[in-house]
């Protein structure tokens, strides 16, 4: 067997792509990885951007990372450690704060404080969407059969989502239907009275959507929230040891482990197709590598409008992927500080330098920021969802000093006229005033800041468009939709080439999914 | 904010507790014992008086015209019939007839009531409230409450009061003072002894405090915390949430809701009442057709408990505490329920046990075994379903 040759070739080191080769690798396949840049991670990264300080570049925190790929690629031997994020604070504009803790007498208090109506609502709501959470999960973690297909396998697929639904009682059913159809806004207002609790909840159903909470959809995007909740000790809702780049590593390091090999600056030029099948892949550099199975890990359309030519592919499909919606909607400000940012709200260093701070004071407030994006303009007073990593794990920055990730929405990738240096200035600094008005301090603590707009997510980690799900989380893109009709089981119209990434069932986050089931449709296939 | 409540009393409290074993109630803290062994304080339940700070209780003021008419809705029991300073023991219900929350009403005038619950309440009154003329408050945090229990109780508390409360019956109130404060007494109680409970502002609340420790001295009167006071609501037959029962709406599954027939508060629910409840339709159709299980007492045989733990050369060994483990209980080597509370009873020197037994299994009298497990092995010993309660002293009611 030459040195190019192998059982199999995945595109893209993110951590569904890592995932996806380790788990080929655990069935005895010979794999190697290619990643353009010359680390692995994809937007799962952290880098010390600034000396001593070490960013988690992109995404932030993990909540969804699956319990089964924990334990099948043994990712606690390998380094993986979630550690705790206990809590968010709403800074309020009067000077004051809304808490959430991680204990449900504190939080209840302190909510208590602001309207004791809402006290009682935030109880039972938890538990509605927990529950709602746990009716749904099966359907995520099943691979989505065709409703249209006539295959025995898609048939099987549906009759067992039709005997589950079944299962669920009347109440469960009405209240997913109207989850799956509501608005973040309209679900809030049923249950909450005071604005800075509906702003702060909502921002959870807007994250990756170019959606404001008062589209139709967002409230489906809330239910993810509550996925990890039912995994109970296995769940994984926190700060990753290192960033999200730690997870990355720790599958890596797995991967490595069980033989995959895996190649930095390897950019992907195309999927060879020969006979009408994938047959391998050619490097920018001119290498080619040889492999009955070709797995991308990228987005939507790379993987099919610009690894595979047109002519290998359906028309209906490739135009089923143009239309596929990758509107990037947030960027994020990374920031090196010398000292803890002090705010006015809870001055001194306090526990809520330990978790979440979340610049949500209104529904109004969100959904204005969403306003402006419409427009092609960034959010003048935008959404920011703050941690600081340092207080988490004292090695991501030197000790005494501290980084702050900020996640910042909205900011459209089609800004009007375009992205440029003094806008990406611009926008910057426009969410160093927003933090200003909480902490007025912040300005003199910063020694270094990276601003990520979504031209710089598309042009660092490779993501089209920029959106951190690569594809948004709206209903038609779902599911069976996702990435393209009849094609959500993770094989494609080009025999021997598959898809598992962010952009296919059932989406984002670092949770794994895509990677494990794409490597299982394969596997599944070889027999 | 970042810490847990703690009532008026805690300045006193949290002074006498030698083990400052805090326990969480409601998003309080309260003291679990005061001595290092429970022996003392259980006893002045039994035999003497033990005070006991209840506030983390929640507390509803419930008036206006409507004020009976909403309780009488949320509620299976009759409230129209309720006489002012009468008070109920209740369940409540969600529509399927599951059980949200249980606790007491006291009616204090005659548009104005006192609720008491274990978990939040507001929102479930508004909802039910919905077209009323009533209006809601939660007074958990202003009003403090003691709870006196034990055959001394009444004596000293006529020390102290105003008004004598040899005429107070069981299950009703009256206002007097205690010490110069004006205060509400309920002869009710979680213990099933004779006992009061005193409902006092939250400013005033050391002032009580101390007159009772004071008057209560040449009585054997002693703090008790809760822990004593969970073996003492055992013998009574009295269940807790969350420990014997999941209210429906902590409820994950199905199998885990209970009804107010199958904790057995048959009684509590007045199918005869005039018009709708939260509920009725559900309990009417369980009433006709029976419970699929109930909350049963279980007494284990001492003799059989002896020979399990002789095979291994050792005399029985009984936690002197309540525990609230999930013991599986059987019939004919078949699972058929589990104990949720089980304790050793000092005053009938039994080992005793609150359990879901499931139908035919729970009538009186029905030979079952429960688990225990000996020098590390699980067994299973003789116990016999009984009647709760199991202890009832002639002055409980008296």
């Amino acid at each position: 067997m030459s040195a190019n040759q192998y059982d199999a070739i995945v595109i893209g080191a993110g951590h569904n792509g890592l995932v996806a080769a380790a788990y080929l690798a655990r069935a005895g396949k010979k794999v190697v990885i290619l990643e353009r840049r010359e680390v692995v991670g994809g937007a799962a990264m952290t880098e010390e951007i600034f000396p001593g300080y070490r960013f988690t570049e992109f995404s932030y925190v993990v909540s969804l990372l699956r319990p089964e790929i924990i334990r099948d690629l043994e990712l606690p031997k390998h380094g993986l450690k979630i550690l705790p994020l206990p809590s968010t604070v709403t800074p309020l504009d009067n000077g004051d704060y809304l808490g959430s803790w991680d204990d449900h007498d504190l939080t209840r208090q302190e909510v208590y404080r602001h309207s004791p109506k809402d006290a009682e609502a935030y109880d039972e709501y938890s538990r509605v969407m927990a529950r709602a959470a746990k009716a749904i999960k099966p359907i995520i973690s099943m691979v989505p059969p065709d409703p249209s297909s006539l295959s025995p396998r898609d048939l099987l697929g549906m009759l067992k989502l039709g005997k589950y639904a079944r299962s669920l009682s009347e109440k469960e059913l009405y209240r997913i239907a109207k989850l799956v159809t509501q608005s973040s806004a309209d679900l809030l207002d049923e249950w909450f009275e005071f604005d800075p609790l509906k702003g702060t909840k909502s921002a959870s159903g807007i994250i990756g959507t170019f959606l404001g909470p008062r589209s139709p959809g967002t409230a489906y995007v809330l239910l993810h929230h509550y996925m990890g909740e039912i995994d109970g000790a296995f769940r994984a809702w926190g700060f990753a040891k290192n960033g999200t780049g730690g997870v990355s590593a720790a599958i890596a390091s797995s991967a490595r482990a069980l033989g995959v090999e895996i190649r930095t600056n390897a950019p992907v030029e195309k999927v060879i197709v020969k006979s009408g099948r994938a047959a391998g892949v050619a490097l920018q550099n001119g290498d080619e590598l040889r492999a009955k199975i070709v797995l991308s890990a990228a987005d939507p359309k790379r993987t099919f409008l610009q690894f595979v030519e047109d002519k290998h592919l359906p028309d209906e499909f490739t135009q089923a992927v143009r239309s596929f919606r990758v509107r990037g909607s947030s960027g994020k400000v990374n920031i090196a500080l010398n000292a803890l940012p002090d705010f006015t709200c809870l001055p001194g260093e306090g526990p809520l330098h330990r978790g979440a701070i979340s610049i949500s004071p209104s529904i109004d407030y969100i959904e204005r920021a969403y306003d402006e994006a419409k427009y092609g303009q960034f959010a003048k007073n935008p959404y920011i969802d703050m941690i600081i990593p340092s207080m988490i794990d004292r090695d991501m920055a030197p000790p005494g000093h501290h980084v702050m990730s900020c996640f910042v929405q909205y900011a459209p990738y089609d800004l009007e006229g375009g992205w440029d240096d003094a806008k990406r200035d611009a926008f910057g600094e426009t969410v160093i005033s927003t933090i200003e008005k909480y902490a007025p301090n912040i300005r003199q603590c910063i020694v270094g800041k990276q601003v990520i707009t979504p031209k710089d997510i598309e042009r660092i980690a490779g993501i089209t468009g920029g959106n951190i799900f690569h594809g948004e989380l709206l209903l038609h893109q779902l599911f069976f939709f996702r990435p393209a009709p009849q094609w959500a089981d993770f094989r494609t119209p080009l025999p021997g080439y598959y898809f598992g990434a962010a952009g296919a069932h059932p989406g984002g986050g670092v949770m794994g999914a895509p990677g494990k089931l794409a490597a299982e449709a394969v596997l599944k296939d070889e027999g | 904010m970042f810490e847990l409540k703690r009532t008026p009393f805690h300045e006193r409290t949290s002074r006498l507790s030698l083990p400052q074993n805090w326990r969480r109630w409601a998003g309080y803290i309260v003291v679990g014992s005061y001595d290092l062994l429970l022996d003392r304080e259980y006893w002045a339940i039994r035999d003497a008086a033990a005070l006991i700070d209840i506030t983390p209780l929640m507390k509803y003021i419930i008036e206006g015209p409507d004020a009976a008419k909403l309780l009488h809705r949320m509620t299976p029991r009759d409230v129209l019939k309720m006489a002012v300073g009468q008070v109920f023991y209740t369940g409540w219900c969600d529509d399927d007839g599951k059980l949200l929350d249980d606790g007491t009403i006291s009616r204090l005038a005659e548009t104005k009531f006192r609720l008491t619950s274990a978990e939040p309440s507001l929102r479930w009154l508004a909802m039910n409230a919905v077209g009323m003329d009533v209006t809601i408050t939660e007074v958990t945090d202003q009003v403090a409450a003691l709870s006196l229990q034990g055959p001394k109780s009444r004596t000293i508390l006529n020390k102290v009061c105003a008004k004598s409360l040899d005429k107070l019956k069981f299950f009703r109130l009256m206002e007097t003072k205690l010490a110069g404060i004006p205060v509400t007494i309920s002869r009710t109680g979680y213990t099933g002894d004779l006992g009061y409970e005193i409902w006092m502002p939250a400013e005033k609340a050391l002032t009580v405090w101390d007159a009772l420790i004071e008057a209560g001295h040449d009585y054997g009167i002693v703090p008790c915390g809760i822990l004593a006071m969970d073996m003492a609501r055992v013998e009574a037959g009295l269940f807790m949430i969350d420990v014997d029962y999941t209210a429906t709406n902590h409820a994950w599954i199905p199998g885990q809701k209970s009804t107010p027939f199958e904790m057995g508060l048959g009684w509590t629910v007045a199918l005869d009442k005039p018009g709708y409840f939260v509920g009725r339709r559900a309990l009417e159709r369980e009433h006709k057709e029976g419970s699929a299980w109930k909350l049963v007492g279980l007494e284990v045989e001492w003799e059989g408990l002896e020979k399990l733990y002789a095979s291994v050369g050792l005399p029985p060994q009984i936690p002197g505490m309540a525990i609230r483990a999930s013991l599986p209980v059987l019939y004919d080597g078949e699972q058929i329920g589990y104990a949720s509370t089980s304790t050793w009873s000092p005053v009938l020197k039994k080992y005793i046990a609150l359990a879901h037994v499931q139908r035919p299994y729970y009538e009186a009298g029905t030979p079952v075994r429960m688990e225990v497990t000996v020098e590390h092995h699980r067994l299973h010993a003789l116990a016999t379903v009984v009647k709760t309660p199991f202890y009832e002293p002639e002055w409980k009611k008296k």
